[in-house]
């Protein structure tokens, strides 16, 4: 009777409600499986000279003030590059969350470009994956310095290049990204016969989180042989991003004096090891400018 | 006899297990916060917090993803998860507390009751006292519930850089809103 009764006491207090410390929230079970789109793979649209992953968010103006210095070896006397500069000023705009066009004047060579990027895979974690981004991107430039010889019949598709790219990454971990983009480059007047009209290559980039709001960014584009006239060199770029609110600062070293596709990947003349090095910065500030919507209730299965 | 007594000791302790507590849940609960600095306002609404509140003891807890706050402006929820609350280190915020006084709510009866809920609060990681003034509505047996309190976004360690103060508030006034409906026990 006595083990019966202390049962029943020990029954009785376990299962009674003054003891129970149960944790509500469990009572509900698993949350349902969300989708989380990866956002912030790079923290502007471009790694360096190479557009990144990222795209201007809808709604976003991104203006774009890029700088590069002169060579560093110029020694002293140039101070060190500083004395020589060249400009390209331009604007990004996003349109949706997947489309972003921009254009763009580089004082180098005295040149107008334009771009449309469009994101047709986005890396998503959580119920529905996928693991990489995926970005058609097309750019056309219009060199307007005056013809080399004006005697010759010169056309104004001379002066145009187009460039069409596939860039393909992925946000690898918090601080971590990589990308590959593969391009082909057209130039409707070459300077000589040496060099192709249709230039393939291939741009490696890859960003790394130093703290929150700043990275470190290193490019490289790889040219297949035998498409450019000897003494063009594969363009290679190292850089921090910093990132201060609505701006973003871009310090970088680089050996391409271009700052657009056309001229960066194809026409690459300065050699790391020779000191052919650009200081350069580039300023990235945001302004909104779409009607900012009140965001519905969104449930992402 | 004494079996019998005994044993109806155990059952009726047992059947207040079954009987009490009514809980009510929601996973759609609406949580949304404020900032108010001079050079900039900053708004944020989560539509899918999970909440159960417990009747009986009065006791109520929270938990909602970090990246299911959304803003205006996307750009501003990507700084807010990335650089600010490092969601993707601490996915969640969770409270966990107690309305103060639940005798003097009536859930069975229609009506407004204003109440306390104090509890705990933690937020990357960081577990801090919270007090909420709020308000329990009955309406035709539905139960909802509305609160709000003030957060030191220094409390929690998320850091501000200096050349951004001017633009997020020291402290942020968080707004609760819920619809329950009544948990149906497993059995």
């Amino acid at each position: 009777m006595r083990l019966f009764t202390t049962l029943a006491i020990v029954f009785s207090t376990l299962f009674n409600p003054l003891f129970a410390q149960e944790d509500l929230l469990s009572l509900l079970g698993e949350d349902e499986p969300t989708t989380n789109y990866v956002t912030a793979s790079f923290k502007t649209d471009r790694v360096i000279n190479l557009h990144s992953l990222a795209t201007t968010a809808k709604g976003i103006m991104d203006i774009k003030i890029s700088h590069r210095f002169g060579f560093v070896n110029g020694g002293i006397s140039e101070l060190f590059g500083l004395d020589a500069a060249s400009i390209r000023i331009g604007a990004d705009f996003g349109v949706t969350d997947r489309f972003s066009f921009g254009f763009g004047r580089s004082s180098f060579e005295k040149t107008y470009d334009g771009f449309l990027k469009f994101k047709f895979l986005r890396q998503r974690t959580g119920a529905r994956k996928m693991p990489i981004t995926a970005i058609l991107f097309a750019s056309g430039a219009i060199k307007t310095t005056p013809f080399q010889n004006p005697d010759r019949e010169n056309f104004l598709s001379s002066r145009l290049y187009y460039t069409f790219q596939l860039i393909l990454g992925s946000k690898i971990s918090d601080g971590f990204s990589f990308q590959l983009s593969p391009t082909v480059v057209h130039r409707n007047l070459v300077s000589t016969t040496s060099e192709n009209n249709d230039v393939f290559a291939l741009g490696i980039a890859a960003r790394q989180k130093l703290t929150k709001r700043i990275s470190l960014n290193i490019e490289y584009i790889y040219v297949p042989p035998d498409q450019l006239a000897p003494g063009f060199r594969k363009s290679f770029s190292v850089g921090f991003d910093i990132e201060t609110g609505g701006h973003v600062f871009q310090l970088h070293f680089t050996n391409s004096t271009s700052m657009i596709e056309k001229g960066f990947i194809t026409e690459t003349t300065g050699d790391w090891l020779e000191g052919d090095i650009h200081f350069g910065f580039n300023v990235a500030r945001v302004f909104s400018i779409g009607k900012p919507e009140a965001k519905k209730k969104k449930s992402k299965r | 006899m004494k079996k019998i007594i005994v044993s109806l000791l155990v059952l009726t302790g047992m059947a207040f297990t079954t009987l009490s507590g009514q809980k009510y849940f929601t996973r759609e609960g609406k949580v949304s916060f404020y900032s108010d600095a001079p050079l900039e306002k900053i708004e944020a609404v989560n539509h899918a917090a999970t909440s159960v509140l417990d009747t009986e003891t009065g006791k109520v807890e929270f938990a909602m993803l970090i990246k299911a706050f959304q803003f205006k402006k996307e750009l501003m929820q990507e700084h807010f998860n990335e650089n600010y609350m490092e969601s993707s280190v601490y996915p969640k915020a969770i409270f966990k507390g107690k309305i103060e006084q639940v005798e003097a709510v009536n859930f069975f009866s229609d009506g407004e009751y204003p109440v306390v809920v104090k509890g705990k609060l933690t937020i990357r990681g960081i577990t801090k006292e919270v007090e909420a003034n709020g308000k329990i509505v009955v309406k035709e047996g539905a139960i909802s519930g509305t609160a709000f309190f003030d957060v030191a976004v220094a409390d929690y360690e998320i850091e501000v850089p200096r050349i951004v103060r001017g633009k997020i508030a020291k402290i942020v006034r968080v707004s609760v809103a819920v619809d329950y409906q009544a948990l149906k026990k497993k059995s």
